[in-house]
C-alpha cells in the first residue's frame, strides 16, 4: 500500500514541477517525472505476492508469475512518452530561437 | 473490413515521404486518394451493420482475450463526421499549403491524424483507444506548431503541456480501472462493473476520466489551451481540430466511457449539465470582445461544445438525439467557418476584423458560404443549426431543466449578435482603401467550402430522414448503456 | 570547442571497437525477442545509441558523410511499411494481423511465425527514427553558433 502512495507522491512532484517552475526545460523534466510515476504505478499493479518473472523456460514449469499484461502496456506507454518528449524538446528549442529566453513569463505574445 | 479504416491512412502516412522523394507532386494524389477512399468507406459502413453491430477480432483472437474493433450506430456517426471533414480539409489544403515550406511533412502528419481519429472511433478495447488517442494528440501538437512562427510555437507548447497532462490522467485512470477489474475489453469491463456495486474506486476513475477527457473536449475549467491553439494552426488543421478532434477524442470517448462502460447515474449527468451551462455562457461572453477572426471562432467552439455536453447530460432520448445532431451540425458549420477564415487569411494576409472590409464584392463565393455558416451557427431556419438547437431547447424544457433551457436561448441570441458583427466587419461594410488588391481564393479551396455549405443546407432541409437513419441508432447505443456489453460478449 | 573534429584520439580509437560491439548486442536483443525480454523496440534503441556514439565521437560532418539524412528517412518509412505489409498479409489467413507463418517448436530461435519479422520491422523503424530525432535536434544548433562565433 505504501508503494502506491509513494508513486502518487512522485506523480504529484512531477505535476508540481510542470505547473510551478518558470523555466521551460524544468517543465519538460517535470512531465518526464510524472510520466515515469504513472508507468511505475501501472507495473506495480501487476505484482502478485511471491510471483516470478513471466518468462517461459524450457526446463521448468511456472506456477506463480506476476501479471505480464501491464508490462506490455507500459512498453507502449514508454514509447508514446518518448515521442511526446522529443516533440516537446524540439518545440522548446525553436521557442528559444525566436524568443531568446526559456522563461515562461517572457513568452506571452498571445493574450486575451 | 473494419481494419481498412486504420490501414489506409497509416499506409498513406508511411508512403508519403518515400513517394515525395521519387516525384515531388505525387503526395497530393496520395492524400486525396486517402481522403476519398475513407469517405466512401464510411458512407458504405451504414449498410454493413443494419441496426445491429459488427465485431471484428484483430489477429483472430476472440474477445475478451484479444483486441476487437466494434462498429455500431455511434461509431458509424463519428466515422462519417471524421472522414467527411477530413476529406474536405485535404482537398482544401491542396492549395492552402503552398504558403508553407514543407508540404510532405504536412500530408504525413495529416494522414497520421486521420489514422488516429478512425482508430479511436472503432476501437473496442480501452487501452487501444488510449494508444490511438495519443497518436491523434501527437499529430495534432505537431500540426499546430506547423508554421513555426513565434505565436504558433507558444500556442503549441501550451497545448502540448495541457494535452499531455490530460493523457497522463487518462492513463492513470485506465490503470486504476484495470487494477480493479483485471480486463481491458470495454464490454468485459462493463459486465464486471455492473455485477458489483458502484464503489469508490469506480467513482475515482470516473472523476479522472471526466478531468482528462474534459480537457480534450475543452469544457470550461479546462479550456485554456483552445483559444491559443486553434487560431495558430493552419486553417484546414483548425477546421479539423475544432470540427473533429475535440469531438472524437473528447466527447465521443467521454460518452463511450460514461454511458457504455461505467454506466450513468444522476450525479454524473448533473455534472455534465452544469459544465455544459458554464461552457455555453463563458464561451460566448468571451467571444464577443474578440477582434481576431479565428480566435472568435475558437471561443464559439467552446460555447457550442457546451451545448452538446449539456444535451447529453440531460439523459433523455430527445436530449441525446439533439446533442448528437448538434455535434454533427457543428462539425459542418464550424469547419466551414474556419475554412472561410483561412481563405480570408490567404487572400488578405490578416485576420483582424477591424482591418478587413468590403470582401463581399471581391470574394463573393467565400462571402456567400460564410453567410450560410453564420446563419447555421446562429440557429436560423432552414439551415441545420436551427433544428438541432430547437431539439436541445425542447429537450431541456421537457426534462424540467428550466435554467438550462433559458441559457440555451440567450446564448443563441448572443451568438447571432456576434456573427452579425463578423459579417458586417469582414464582408459587408463598404469602406474603401482598407485592403489592397484582393482576389478570390483558389479553386480547390472554393470547392471544399461550397461542398460544406451545400451540406449545411441539405442537413437542414432533410433533417428528419437524417435523424431517423443516422442519429437515432447512435442515440439508441447510448441509451442502452451497459447492455451494450451483452450484445458484444454474449453474441 | 573544436566540435567539427570530434573528441580526442583515445575516444576515437575506443569508439571504433565499441560501436561494433554495441551494434552486435542490439541485433542479439532483437533476434531473441520472442524468447527473452527485449525485442524490436529495445534493439532499435540500442542501435540508435551506437549511431549517436559515432556522431559524438567523430563530430557531426564526419559521421553524416556515411549516414545521410535521406537514407535515414527512407529507412524509417521502409520499416513502417514493412510492419504494415506483414499486418495486411495476415488477411490471407482471414484476419488482420493474423500470425500466418509456421509456428515451429517453442523456445527455438526460428519459431513463432510473424513475431520475428515484426520485430525486425520495428527495429529498423525505431533505430532510424531515434537517430533522425537526434540529427534534427543536433543540426538545429548550427544557426545559433554561426551567429555567435
Amino acid at each position: 500500500m505504501s508503494l502506491y502512495l509513494l508513486c502518487l507522491i512522485l506523480f504529484l512532484i512531477g505535476i508540481y514541477c510542470l505547473l510551478v517552475k518558470k523555466n521551460l526545460v524544468k517543465k519538460i523534466i517535470g512531465f518526464g517525472i510524472a510520466e515515469y510515476a504513472v508507468n511505475l504505478f501501472f507495473i506495480l499493479l501487476g505484482y502478485r505476492a511471491g510471483g516470478e518473472a513471466p518468462i517461459l523456460d524450457k526446463h521448468e514449469a511456472l506456477t506463480n508469475i506476476v501479471d505480464p499484461l501491464p508490462q506490455a502496456l507500459i512498453l507502449t506507454s514508454i514509447v508514446i512518452g518518448l515521442g511526446v518528449t522529443a516533440l516537446m524538446v524540439a518545440i522548446v528549442l525553436r521557442i528559444y530561437d525566436k524568443y531568446r529566453t526559456f522563461d515562461i513569463n517572457e513568452i506571452k505574445k498571445l493574450k486575451g | 473490413m473494419l481494419a481498412l479504416f486504420v490501414i489506409i491512412p497509416l499506409g498513406c502516412a508511411f508512403l508519403v515521404p518515400v513517394v515525395s522523394k521519387i516525384r515531388s507532386g505525387t503526395e497530393r494524389l496520395l492524400a486525396v486518394f486517402c481522403g476519398v477512399s475513407l469517405l466512401w468507406l464510411s458512407l458504405s459502413s451504414f449498410f454493413w451493420f443494419e441496426g445491429g453491430r459488427i465485431i471484428y477480432s484483430v489477429g483472430g483472437w476472440k474477445a475478451p482475450f484479444g483486441i476487437c474493433m466494434v462498429l455500431d450506430g455511434l461509431s458509424a456517426l463519428m466515422l462519417l463526421v471524421v472522414n467527411l471533414i477530413g476529406c474536405t480539409a485535404i482537398i482544401y489544403s491542396l492549395d492552402y499549403i503552398k504558403k508553407y515550406t514543407a508540404p510532405q511533412l504536412y500530408y504525413t502528419l495529416f494522414c497520421l491524424l486521420l489514422a488516429g481519429l478512425n482508430g479511436v472511433v472503432i476501437s473496442g478495447d480501452l487501452f487501444n483507444l488510449f494508444v490511438f488517442l495519443e497518436i491523434t494528440s501527437i499529430a495534432s501538437y505537431a500540426l499546430v506548431a506547423f508554421g513555426a512562427g513565434s505565436e504558433e510555437l507558444e500556442a503549441a507548447f501550451k497545448y502540448l503541456v495541457l494535452g499531455s497532462l490530460a493523457s497522463t490522467l487518462i492513463l492513470l485512470s485506465i490503470g486504476i480501472l484495470y487494477g480493479s477489474v483485471s480486463t481491458l475489453n470495454m464490454a468485459d469491463i462493463a459486465l464486471s462493473l455492473s455485477a458489483s456495486q458502484a464503489s469508490n474506486i469506480t467513482m475515482f476513475c470516473l472523476a479522472l476520466f471526466i478531468m482528462g477527457f474534459g480537457l480534450k473536449v475543452a469544457l470550461v475549467p479546462f479550456h485554456a489551451w483552445l483559444p491559443d491553439a486553434h487560431p495558430a494552426a493552419p486553417a484546414p488543421m483548425s477546421a479539423m481540430l475544432s470540427g473533429v478532434v475535440i469531438k472524437t477524442i473528447g466527447a465521443y470517448a467521454l460518452m463511450r466511457v460514461v454511458f457504455n462502460i461505467i454506466g450513468v447515474n444522476a450525479a454524473v449527468l448533473g455534472i455534465f449539465v452544469w459544465l455544459g451551462i458554464i461552457s455555453m455562457s463563458a464561451g460566448v461572453l468571451l467571444a464577443i470582445g474578440q477582434w481576431d477572426f479565428k480566435r472568435l471562432l475558437a471561443y464559439h467552439s467552446i460555447s457550442q461544445i457546451g451545448y452538446v455536453i449539456f444535451a447529453i447530460g440531460l439523459g433523455t432520448p430527445l436530449g441525446l438525439i439533439g446533442g448528437l445532431f448538434h455535434l454533427f451540425n457543428h462539425s459542418l458549420f464550424k469547419s466551414l467557418l474556419f475554412l472561410n477564415a483561412g481563405a480570408v487569411d490567404y487572400s488578405c494576409e490578416t485576420r483582424q476584423l477591424d482591418k478587413l472590409g468590403g470582401l463581399s464584392r471581391k470574394m463573393p463565393i467565400t462571402a456567400a458560404t460564410s453567410l450560410v455558416a453564420s446563419l447555421s451557427i446562429a440557429g436560423i431556419p432552414p439551415f441545420c443549426g436551427f433544428f438541432s438547437k430547437l431539439l436541445i431547447i425542447i429537450a431541456a424544457f421537457q426534462a424540467g431543466n428550466i435554467i438550462g433551457g433559458f441559457v440555451c436561448v440567450i446564448v443563441g441570441m448572443v451568438t447571432l449578435a456576434s456573427f452579425l458583427k463578423v459579417q458586417k466587419y469582414a464582408f459587408s461594410r463598404k469602406v474603401e482603401g482598407i485592403i489592397g488588391e484582393v482576389k478570390e481564393a483558389p479553386v480547390l479551396m472554393l470547392i471544399a467550402m461550397v461542398f460544406l455549405a451545400g451540406l449545411c443546407v441539405i442537413a437542414g432541409l432533410f433533417s428528419v430522414p437524417l435523424i431517423k437513419n443516422i442519429i437515432s441508432p447512435a442515440a439508441a447505443v447510448l441509451m442502452e448503456g451497459t447492455r451494450y456489453a451483452i450484445g458484444i460478449l454474449g453474441a | 570547442m573544436k566540435e567539427t573534429s570530434g573528441m580526442s584520439l583515445i575516444v576515437k580509437r575506443v569508439t571504433r571497437i565499441s560501436v561494433s560491439l554495441i551494434f552486435l548486442y542490439g541485433v542479439y536483443i532483437l533476434l531473441h525477442g520472442h524468447i527473452t525480454p527485449g525485442g524490436g523496440f529495445a534493439g532499435g534503441v540500442i542501435i540508435a545509441l551506437s549511431f549517436i556514439h559515432l556522431v559524438l565521437a567523430f563530430g557531426r560532418e564526419a559521421a553524416f558523410k556515411r549516414l545521410s539524412h535521406e537514407f535515414i528517412s527512407l529507412a524509417e518509412s521502409a520499416g513502417g511499411l514493412m510492419f504494415l505489409i506483414i499486418a495486411v498479409l495476415g488477411f490471407s489467413g482471414g484476419f488482420f494481423f493474423l500470425n500466418f507463418l509456421r509456428h515451429g517448436t517453442p523456445f527455438e530461435l526460428f519459431s513463432s511465425g510473424t513475431i520475428i519479422l515484426c520485430n525486425i520491422a520495428i527495429f529498423i523503424k525505431v533505430g532510424a527514427g531515434l537517430f533522425a530525432i537526434f540529427i534534427a535536434l543536433a543540426m538545429l544548433r548550427i544557426p545559433i553558433e554561426q551567429e555567435k562565433g
